[in-house]
């Protein structure tokens, strides 16, 4: 398999997604488009832990906060200066929210920039702690973000939240940011300052005696998982319209890794499959919650039932299927065409 | 301020510094031997709270045998936990079992849900708990001289436990070096299961004094004091009980005279832990009395 | 400039609370040497080793290395310097391949980072493509050609040993620093690997410092070795010199076989 015959393939897969993105958005209804929209959402989400955690090992628990700070700061940009003057009912949005407008793709790269300033202001001191210890600060980080958002009223409308966010984020932004992530992921672990972040997560004291500057390359990985966390972040609040401090709970983070160890850590093709399954399945599990009649009997729902599967799901990958889906290989298609037997002929 | 509210304010601080300092416990003990950060730790302070309530409510008990019963049935869950999610882990990256713990504390967490529903529940206080005293020109609540006073006694019990019993003596040995220990006749997988039960015994205390305090049940209840009690043990430097007891004091006092002192900054009072916690760790990653760990290269 | 030394400490000592590990160390490496530091077990060799590449602070004295004093420089800082090491109980990186391994070694000399790949700018390509290239050269030169593919960990334990050679060969270093190169080796294994480290100092024209148990790999290649014995060094001198230093014969084999000696 040669570059040019990868690439032909590539462009042809990417082809067959508008092709079928183009034909849910025509035929399939809101609740369907609604669901492959956060397929494409939680894989970005998804894919930016990975490289924080799955590729460079630091073990990080501060998603939601950079979600949070993405949702806000795209949400603010994308309100016209009236919109926030209806919404911010207490006390007046504050410079330069109150006056500013921003296109779409600008709000969301705003987001993601804004997440990743702040993952280098907690990078800087968190990421010289190692293992559980990064884990608990990140997840500190996150909680404060929270309460930063429920007691900010000129900055985030409080715990009111913003309403009415104009929905820009349809099937092709969402996809068009999805692919952007996996591209430059994958263009990252695949360089050789993929393989240095993999030292790093292997043996931290041999990357060092390597020469590598670990702390420098953690800070970069952190920021560009913030960066991309952030952009996931914006497009699911500009998906969902609505935002409040709430929705960024920690269980936010936890769908996240869920669907990383489900994937494989260090496995980015794990991640895109278990980012679409997870989020199916958590649709799925809805139904649970919900009464549903039945030969006119009627079972109610049981609420709280969805997370008690969902959770369980986890326990038993982690406990006997630790590797995930994928483990740490990728997919490549000279697998994928050996695979169904005509790996011969494509050589 | 008067001095009245002041001594009302103290007790206050005191009473939510011994309910952390007592989940706290079952973090550091747990986290001194096994290094890891059991997350549902909170959920068991939880459920040993909505026990209480059902044994009282469901199963009619007189109340002192209900609170009883719950500890117990939450020692006991607590060591299941461990065994059914943590054991089979033990040789596994130290951070699949965090894992794990996250895993089970959301899987106990919404179970709470399914089971006990999340609407709030009131729960039953003994009057002798709740009758305000007044002395001199303060007025106490006699519960918050009860749930120091009791704190006090299990502390120094769990204390007793762990440097003057032979179970505790196994404790420390696992926590210098869990290998050799094994080497050395310690039963590693005994003595694991009961510091399991030991901080669960500790934590479903501490709910149930939690919901006299604040008598009301939710099954995320054990979130935020579960993490709290985490930062108390890091605070007191992980892996030491007397730390986690000062820590867990400390970070009480912290929380309400903050509040108390500066009203303005109430909205803020859940995210003072967690910057403290980040200041901890990044000056002090061994708290007020833990020790050092070297890197080893 | 021939004669100078190309590495020396000066009083370096470290602490670890009361415990002094090592005390007062001097040694001078000449360029293009190859000496040893030999000494019983917990004498304080890796200890020497920790704080001339920057694992460890010393508590006091300096480490000189071409002129410069790199004396509590940070372990990456020393290897850019040119200084590479091994660990006596082998690191490599284990969910890397062999291939991989070598090249994060020469990640080091690497001149594109991580945009321009994020960008495939050309230059990157190119330099990656390069880079690959000398990876598989040292890994040619150590014998694991054919193995560039396998899963370090995969390896025997041997090839484990020369992988992690060439990895440290990679940073185009000056100094290596080897830690018990040849433990675990048998007789053969231990003769293969000795013939191999006179090669790579040939042919890399290196300055080495090596830390072996084994007597016989000291004796037969270093010119020049230092003897410690809980933290402070007994003798200096020639293999011919320290075979009969009678307190390195002390220290190794305790008293009574000194005085029988």
């Amino acid at each position: 398999m040669n570059r040019a015959n990868a690439t032909l393939l590539n462009l042809a897969a990417v082809g067959c997604l508008a092709v079928f993105l183009w034909a849910a958005g025509r035929h399939l209804d809101g609740y369907k488009v609604q669901i492959i929209n956060l397929i494409a959402v939680n894989i970005i989400l998804a894919l930016s832990l990975n490289l924080i955690y799955g590729f460079t090992g630091l073990f990080s628990l501060g998603h939601a906060g950079f979600m949070a700070i993405g949702a806000y700061v795209c949400a603010m940009l994308v309100l016209s200066p009236a919109q926030k003057e209806m919404l911010f009912i207490l006390e007046p949005p504050i410079w330069p929210f109150s006056v500013v407008q921003a296109p779409f793709f600008v709000a969301v790269l705003l987001g993601g920039l804004g997440a990743a300033a702040f993952g280098v202001l907690i990078g800087f001191p968190v990421l010289r702690l190692g293992g559980d210890y990064l884990g608990i600060a990140t997840l500190g980080f996150a909680e404060i973000i929270r309460v930063l958002a429920n007691n900010l009223p000129r900055v985030t409308n409080g715990a009111l939240g913003l309403k009415g966010i104009p929905a820009y984020a349809n099937l092709w932004w969402n996809y068009a940011w999805c692919l952007l992530t996996l591209y430059c992921i994958v263009k990252l672990v695949r360089s050789n300052f993929g393989n240095a972040l993999m030292a790093i997560r292997d043996d931290e004291v041999a990357a060092k005696s390597m020469g590598i500057n670990v702390f420098k390359y953690k800070m970069i990985s952190f920021t560009l998982g913030a960066f991309f966390a952030g952009v996931g972040g914006a497009l699911l609040g500009n998906l969902l319209t609505t935002i409040d401090p709430k929705m960024f709970l920690f269980v936010l983070t936890f769908n996240v890794l869920m669907i990383v160890v489900t994937g494989g850590l260090g496995s980015l093709t794990g991640t895109v499959l278990a980012g679409i399954v997870i989020t199916v399945l958590l649709e799925w599990l809805r139904f649970v919650e919900n009464p549903i009649s039945f030969g006119g009997y009627e079972i109610p729902g049981i609420p709280g039932m969805r997370m008690v599967v969902f959770s369980l799901v986890l326990l038993m990958i982690i406990l006997f299927r630790r590797e995930g889906i994928m483990g740490m290989r990728e997919f490549s298609w000279k697998g994928f065409l050996r695979f169904f037997g005509r790996g011969g002929g494509a050589r | 301020m008067t001095s009245s509210m002041f001594v009302q304010h103290f007790l206050n601080a005191l009473t939510l510094g011994s309910l952390y300092a007592l989940i706290a416990i079952g973090y550091t003990m747990v986290y001194g031997i096994l290094r890891l950060i059991n997350f549902a730790h909170g959920e068991i302070f939880m459920l040993g709270a909505y026990f209480v309530f059902w044994g009282v409510v469901l199963l009619h008990l007189p109340w002192p045998v209900a609170v009883l019963g719950a500890i117990l049935i939450t020692a006991l869950t607590g060591v299941l936990v461990d065994r059914v999610a943590y054991r089979p882990l033990r040789e596994a990256p130290r951070i699949s079992a965090l894992i794990s713990s996250i895993g089970v504390s959301f899987f106990l967490q919404n179970l709470a849900v399914v089971v006990f529903s999340a609407i709030p529940r009131q729960v039953y206080r003994p009057e002798w708990l709740t009758k305000v005293m007044i002395v001199g020109k303060v007025r106490v609540l006699p519960l918050t001289l009860f749930v120091p006073a009791l704190s006090l006694v299990l502390m120094l019990g769990s204390i007793y436990i762990v440097y003057k019993t032979k179970p505790g003596l196994g404790m420390r040995a696992i926590a210098k070096d869990i290998e050799t220990s094994r080497l050395m006749g310690v039963p590693v997988n005994r003595i694991i299961s009961l510091t399991f039960g030991l901080g669960s015994a500790l934590a479903a205390a501490s709910g149930i004094m939690w919901a006299l305090r604040y008598p009301q049940l939710q099954p995320i209840m054990g979130v935020i004091p579960g993490f709290k009690a985490f930062i108390a043990a890091v605070l007191g430097g992980i892996g030491s009980i007397g730390g986690a007891v000062v820590g867990g004091v400390l970070l009480g006092f912290v929380e309400i005279m903050l509040v108390a002192f500066m009203p303005e900054l109430a909205g803020f009072r859940d995210a003072f832990a967690f910057v403290l916690l980040i200041v901890i760790l990044l000056f002090r990653p061994t708290g007020l009395f833990g020790e050092r760990l070297e890197d080893k290269v | 400039m021939k004669n100078e030394a190309i590495l020396q400490t000066r009083d370096l000592t470290m602490r670890f609370g009361g415990l002094t590990a090592v005390k007062d160390f001097n040694i001078a490496v000449p360029r293009g040497g190859m000496v040893g530091l030999i000494g019983p077990n917990g004498a304080g060799k890796t200890t020497c080793f920790n704080m001339i590449t920057g694992f460890y602070s010393p508590t006091g004295g300096q480490v000189v290395f071409e002129g410069r004093d790199i004396t509590g420089a940070a372990p990456h800082e020393v290897c850019k310097a040119g200084i590479a090491r091994t660990f006596q109980n082998i690191r490599l990186f284990a969910n890397e391949t062999a291939l991989q391994n070598v090249m994060i070694g020469a990640h080091l000399r690497q001149q594109t980072t991580w945009w321009h790949a994020l960008l495939s700018l050309p230059g990157c390509l190119r330099e990656e493509k390069a880079l690959r290239a000398k990876a598989l050269h040292l890994l040619e030169i150590v014998g694991l050609a054919d193995h560039g593919h396998e899963k370090a960990t995969s390896l025997p334990y041997g090839a484990q040993r020369r992988l992690e050679i060439a990895r440290a060969l990679a940073t185009e270093p000056a100094f290596l620093l080897l830690d018990e190169p040849a433990a675990g080796m048998n007789p053969q294994e231990t003769e293969h690997l000795m013939a191999f480290i006179r090669s790579i100092r040939e042919q890399f024209k290196l300055s080495i410092l090596l830390i072996e148990h084994d007597m016989k790999v000291v004796m037969g290649i270093c010119e020049q070795i230092w003897v410690l014995d809980y933290g402070e060094t007994i003798a200096v001198g020639s293999p011919e010199e320290i075979r009969s230093d009678a307190g390195v014969i002390e220290a190794y084999l305790g008293k009574e076989s000194a005085a029988n000696a």
